[in-house]
């Protein structure tokens, strides 16, 4: 049965391309996509010294908006995130799990002092929101350099590759019995 | 492929749950450990291909549990976290064998590409380990049998000089296994993960020995049409077994001199100068001291290869390792055939050990090959060994002419095939019609 993606639009974070995110979403994925603000408090995950927000205890919070328990729950934020032994994430997810989170802050060309480019943007946001669903579908990263699980550590990789599953990850999100 | 496993030892929850998912994510099987004693407990039921050890813990430090950890699985890679960077630490765990040291928080990118390049690593060593010991397993040289005082000197003097780099000189009749030894002197060197390479001065004529030795560059003679590398740069690293060394001319003798001495030559037609790391270990059944003496073999020559001599005794000389060898032989052939293991009869022993062997262990092997194929029982008889030995205990008499005793060998193939001459001339390893000739010529009937 196609499983329902809901994308959180985390404390008033509604970028004017949000429909196309969620389209692009939605020609990945099976089930259907749907995008609704919650509001999470935010405090108990920023680390003043690092001035980032700690990007498990976002996951955790976001976690307790979920609408069904069968759907699976992306969070969407401009918050630059971290885990603790990295110095950023672009996104996190729970391998199989409920639920992602998935940071804009990184994926803007101004971060690396160059113009604005929302379309860049967009197109960035779709793969790391897809590739950070496809953990929640229980895909691991994959060797093809076109698929979207293919590991992007830095920018210029999430360029690289395209916001599709390969045939072999595709296959694995529409039957998990696959894997 | 196999999942790859990894060991997360922290003891800060958050760090080893973040590393946890970030790893599983990236296809990793992974454990984590909060302290060192838990993590040793791991490694033991391990292993792991990678440790991710944090230097600062409560209890056991990280240097003390990287020294175990490398003392319970020497192959896994150990990357160093650690919040707090201090060249100091850091040399001592690279000394300790770490793969690297990195410093939290850790740039994603750095992470990836230190994990990458740590099990790259490890693979090129576990490849390398088994390409080894496949190399290892090709070049076993066949063992050499013989309990005889005389053999055990042999095998005594093999295993003394296996380990030197020095020039052996491995004399004997023709047949003896002369090979053989060389064979097994380079598979106990400390060169034997490198090639030996045999050439037979013998058996080449004097032109081509010397690009057969030393290469030749493209176009260097007629029909040179590629740069070809020779023996003597093929042996690089390893064992060169240069057999019949009396057999080589006075030009020859000079050029090899020149090139023991200083491990550099030029390809024929060539003038960069090529050095090959190489051990020679040669053969001959001549008497080199002889040759000298007669001015037949350089002297300087002489004495550069013949640091060690190895004397291999005439099978005659050792008549209580001929059964040995002939079980052998006959185990071998019996694989080779695959045929029914067959005993010896007593008499066939009898004539086994009484016979000569002028051709040595290449004759008996010859023998022991022809009484498999041509033998019906379950022991090996007289009749089925192609050895004539007279009553009295000595060989058959010298002084017959050889169609005496080919006349002779042709008749007692054929009356064992029962008269069939396609099986004989077969055996006899001769055409149908070459061995119609010989019967018309020798006038023997079928």
């Amino acid at each position: 049965m196609p499983v329902a993606v809901h994308v959180a639009l985390l404390n008033g974070y509604a970028p004017r391309w949000t429909d196309a995110l969620v389209n692009g979403i939605a020609d990945a994925v099976s089930g259907p996509v749907e995008a609704f603000p919650v509001d999470l408090d935010t405090i108990m995950a920023f680390a003043p010294g690092r001035r980032q927000y700690h990007a498990t205890l976002l996951l955790a919070a976001l976690l307790r908006h979920r609408r069904e328990p069968t759907a699976k729950i992306l969070g969407l934020t401009s918050m630059d995130l971290f885990i603790p032994v990295l110095t950023f994430v672009f996104g996190q997810s729970q391998l199989d799990g409920p639920g992602a989170i998935v940071s804009t802050h990184r994926l803007r060309s101004e971060y690396y002092g160059l113009p604005p480019d929302e379309g860049l943007l967009l197109d960035r946001a779709i793969k790391e929101a897809v590739h950070e669903l496809g953990h929640a579908f229980g895909l691991v990263h994959c060797p093809e350099a076109d698929c979207v699980m293919h590991a992007s550590t830095y920018v210029e990789e999430v360029d690289l590759k395209s916001s599709e599953f390969c045939t072999r990850c595709a296959r694995s999100v529409e039957e998990p019995g696959r894997r | 492929m196999t999942t790859r496993k990894i060991l997360i030892v922290d003891d800060e929850l958050s760090v080893r749950g973040s590393l946890e998912e970030w790893f599983r994510e990236d296809g990793f099987h992974v454990e984590t450990a909060e302290d060192g004693n838990r993590a040793i407990a791991k490694m033991e039921a391990g292993p792991y291909d990678i440790v991710l050890l944090d230097l600062k813990m409560p209890g056991m430090d990280g240097i003390t549990v990287q020294r175990r950890v490398r003392e319970i699985d020497p192959g896994a890679a150990i990357i160093i976290l650690t919040a707090y960077a201090s060249v100091e630490t850091a040399v001592e765990a690279l000394k300790l064998g770490a793969f690297d040291y990195i410093t939290k928080p850790v740039d994603p990118d750095d992470l990836s590409n230190l994990v990458r390049n740590a099990l790259r690593q490890k693979e090129l060593a576990e490849e390398n380990l088994r390409l080894k010991e496949k190399v290892s397993e090709l070049s076993r040289s066949a063992p050499i049998i013989g309990e005889s005082p005389k053999m055990r000197r042999v095998l005594d003097t093999i295993r003394t000089v296996a380990e030197t780099d020095s020039t052996v000189v491995i004399r004997g009749e023709s047949g003896t296994g002369k090979e053989l030894i060389a064979r097994s002197i380079h598979a106990q060197s400390k060169r034997r993960f490198f090639p030996i390479v045999a050439v037979n001065a013998g058996s080449i004529p004097e032109t081509l020995l010397e690009s057969e030795l030393f290469g030749h560059e493209k176009g260097a003679f007629t029909g040179a049409q590629y740069r070809r590398k020779g023996k003597i740069e093929l042996a690089h690293g390893g064992t060169l077994f240069l057999d019949e060394i009396g057999d080589v001319t006075p030009k020859m003798q000079i050029d090899l001199l020149r090139v023991l001495e200083t491990k550099r030559f030029s390809r024929l037609g060539g003038n960069q100068e090529v050095s090959s790391d190489f051990r020679l270990v040669c053969a001959t059944h001549k008497n080199l001291e002889q040759m000298v003496s007669e001015g037949a073999f350089r002297e300087d020559l002489y004495y550069r290869i013949n640091v060690f001599g190895i004397e291999v005794p005439p099978l005659r000389e050792r008549p209580e390792d001929i059964l040995e060898l002939a079980r052998f032989f006959v185990e071998k052939y019996a694989r080779a055939m695959g045929k029914p293991l067959r005993s010896i009869a007593p008499a066939a022993e009898d004539v086994l050990v009484r016979y000569r062997w002028p051709g040595n262990v290449r004759e008996l092997e010859n023998a022991i090959e022809r009484a498999m194929v041509i033998g019906q029982g379950s022991a090996i008889e007289p009749g089925d060994l192609p050895l004539h030995v007279e009553s009295g205990g000595g060989t058959e008499p010298a002084a017959r002419s050889l169609a005496a005793v080919e006349k002779d060998h042709i008749e007692r193939v054929l009356q064992e095939l029962d008269g069939n001459v396609t099986r004989a001339a077969k055996t006899l390893g001769i055409d149908r019609a070459t061995l119609y000739n010989k019967l018309k010529r020798y006038g023997i009937r079928r």
